[in-house]
């Protein structure tokens, strides 16, 4: 049997209803916040990385970037692999499923004698621009070829808008190598 | 040539005391609440603003914590869109900032800033009716509000401007007779005098040398703190400062009375709570705290010592406690939440207009029975008066009271 109490709210006491002695308290209150501040010891200061003042990390000179999850959604970017082979095969099914349409492909085929014969096509040209990507993941989930990650770079800018699109060059900067996906076009296994 | 030099030294003091000094200490009020602020709610505040070095080629910005950021607001608001919207008022529109600013600057003119400076008094107009005339001339920044919340043709702002024009007349009324004690002590309407007396004989709510520590001044004591208490509070709520700023709450009214102003209009009205947060601070200062003697005595070594440069120690002493004071104003409104309106009318019509009534009279029998003019027969009667004036008013206070909630609770039954 659960025990039941009834409780009832508290009611005020008389020196509590003459506001003097709440306010000086309160005025306690926010002058200790005020010097643990100054004095950077406010509470979770060290688990946040304060600066030094308050609980506030100060941007561009101090950053999070090594606190960041792998989760972390930042810059979608093509990866390679082990064989230094691109990844994508230009299906364009990321093209179809960006919501804000940030992606454009130009679907290309790989010539005869290459290496890479019988994958067939890869992209010849590959554009995220960046000021419509909305970080969403999407490209990322829907492509059968483990072509297209979220990377942690979150800080992209430019001065313009050409600036702002990612080519594939770019991309591939951004991505790097990947290791340890699944190798379906390898012989070798 | 004899005439000149009068005339000279005057423009001297108003272009030092009001633009050097005073503009200057309201652009910075401004800094130290965001910074205050900020490091109240453990954060950081403006702390970048400097001198753009990496504009002429450097590799680093000097930032100074950020000491020049009033510079950059006030650039700011200079450059933005001075906009006027069509449906407005134009005349009162333009009208209303001025009429915000000004009263508040014109009163600094009776407050003494320092003592002598090579024989001339460190305030601009030496006048005998000091008090009188900040009253007088900070009623008149009521209009500004009332006529920005008008002429802007807006709900909001009308409601801000209403409340304003309420808040600051009920408030007047215990700001005024709280320091009636206060005068009936000092018998002189000279700030500069008030301040020498202080100086020689104990600040007003610290009397601890000279003849402050004489039985009067003891059991004035008490009275004056009462005085001390109301004063600052209506002066929080005659600069319209949280937790009074009923008539611009953002949450209710959009932003009160100056909703429909932008650039440096808005800057006007912006400077101007400060500057008359900075007005009332100097007044309290000289009426309680001493204005710019540093006490305990010291004031005329000080004098002395120092000889024609003292009235910089003392302007020093002034600031000081200025300062102190701003940032009290500013610790208070992160401290405390806003009232709610009719709780902010009850407080001051039914709290401190019946307490300040009762505190003059307390004074006044006080003072008469120590210096004796007050003795036998008289004395008892006079205490007997004071006592029924006393429960007269608080029966009085309390019927208000019963009556104000009762009126609450009718509102609360017809909107439940």
């Amino acid at each position: 049997m659960a025990k039941v109490t009834k409780l009832s709210r508290p009611k005020l006491k008389k020196s509590d209803e003459i506001y003097l002695i709440g306010i000086f308290k309160g005025t306690l209150v926010t002058l200790k916040h005020a010097y643990q501040s100054v004095f950077g010891k406010s509470r979770g200061a060290d688990s946040l990385k304060s600066s030094g003042l308050g609980i506030t990390m100060q941007y561009p000179e101090e950053k999070w970037d090594d606190q960041l999850p792998d989760y972390y959604r930042g810059a979608p970017a093509l990866v390679t692999d082990e064989q230094d082979r691109e990844r994508c095969v230009s299906c364009q099914l990321c093209e179809f499923i960006c919501p804000p349409k940030a992606i454009k492909i130009t679907p290309g085929e790989i010539p005869e004698g290459d290496t890479w014969e019988k994958v067939e096509k890869r992209p010849q040209e590959f554009d995220i621009d960046m000021i419509r990507c909305i970080y969403c993941g999407l490209c990322e989930e829907v492509c059968p070829e483990q072509a297209i990650y979220l990377r942690k770079d979150y800080a992209i800018t430019g001065t313009s808008r050409e600036e702002m699109v990612h080519n594939k060059q770019k991309l591939y900067e951004i991505g790097g190598k990947r290791v340890g996906l699944v190798n379906k076009w390898n012989e070798l296994k | 040539m004899e005439s000149i030099i009068p005339i000279i030294v005057i423009i001297a003091k108003i272009v030092g005391i009001t633009f050097v000094l005073t503009l200057p200490v309201i652009a910075y009020s401004v800094y130290a609440e965001r910074r205050f602020a900020a490091v109240i709610q453990d954060r950081v505040g403006p702390n970048r603003t400097g001198i753009p070095l990496t504009l002429f080629g450097y590799k680093k910005d000097i930032s100074f914590f950020g000491l020049l950021q009033p510079l950059a607001d006030g650039l700011k608001f200079i450059l933005k869109e001075d906009y006027v919207p069509s449906h407005v008022n134009k005349f009162f529109f333009w009208l209303a900032p001025a009429l915000t600013m000004v009263p508040a600057l014109v009163t600094l003119s009776v407050v003494p800033f320092g003592s002598y400076l090579f024989g001339e008094a460190l305030v601009i107009a030496n006048v005998s009716v000091g008090p009188l005339l900040i009253f007088a001339i900070a009623s008149l920044s009521v209009y500004g509000i009332t006529l920005a919340g008008w002429a802007s043709n807006n709900k909001y702002s009308f409601f801000g401007g209403v409340r304003s024009c309420a808040q600051m007349i009920s408030y007047e009324i215990s700001l005024g007779l709280s320091i009636i004690p206060v005068l009936m002590h000092f018998g002189d309407l000279n700030l500069m005098n008030i301040v020498e007396e202080q100086a020689k004989n104990g600040w007003l709510i610290l009397p601890l040398w000279g003849e402050g520590l004489s039985l009067e001044r003891m059991l004035l004591w008490i009275p004056m703190l009462i005085s001390f208490f109301i004063f600052t509070i209506s002066i929080f709520a005659e600069t319209n400062r949280m937790p009074f700023d009923l008539p611009e709450c953002e949450t209710e009214l959009v932003g009160g009375y100056h909703t429909e102003y932008s650039s440096m209009k808005f800057a006007l009205f912006f400077l101007g709570e400060y500057a008359a947060m900075i007005v009332g601070s100097a007044l309290i200062v000289t009426l309680f705290l001493g204005g710019w003697s540093i006490g305990f005595g010291i004031d005329a070594w000080v004098t002395e010592f120092f000889g024609n440069w003292a009235g910089l120690i003392h302007l020093g002493a002034f600031l000081v406690k200025l300062v102190g004071f701003i940032l009290f104003f500013i610790l208070i409104r992160w401290t405390i939440p806003r009232f709610r309106y009719d709780q902010l009318m009850k407080l001051g019509w039914v709290v401190f207009f019946e307490v300040a009534l009762i505190n003059i009279l307390f004074a006044a029998v006080i003072m008469a029975r120590v210096r004796g003019d007050l003795t036998g027969t008289p004395f008892i009667g006079a205490l007997v008066g004071v006592t029924v004036f006393s429960a007269a008013m608080f029966y009085i206070a309390k019927s208000l009271d019963r009556m104000l909630s009762a009126d609450s609770k009718e509102e609360v039954k017809s909107v439940n």
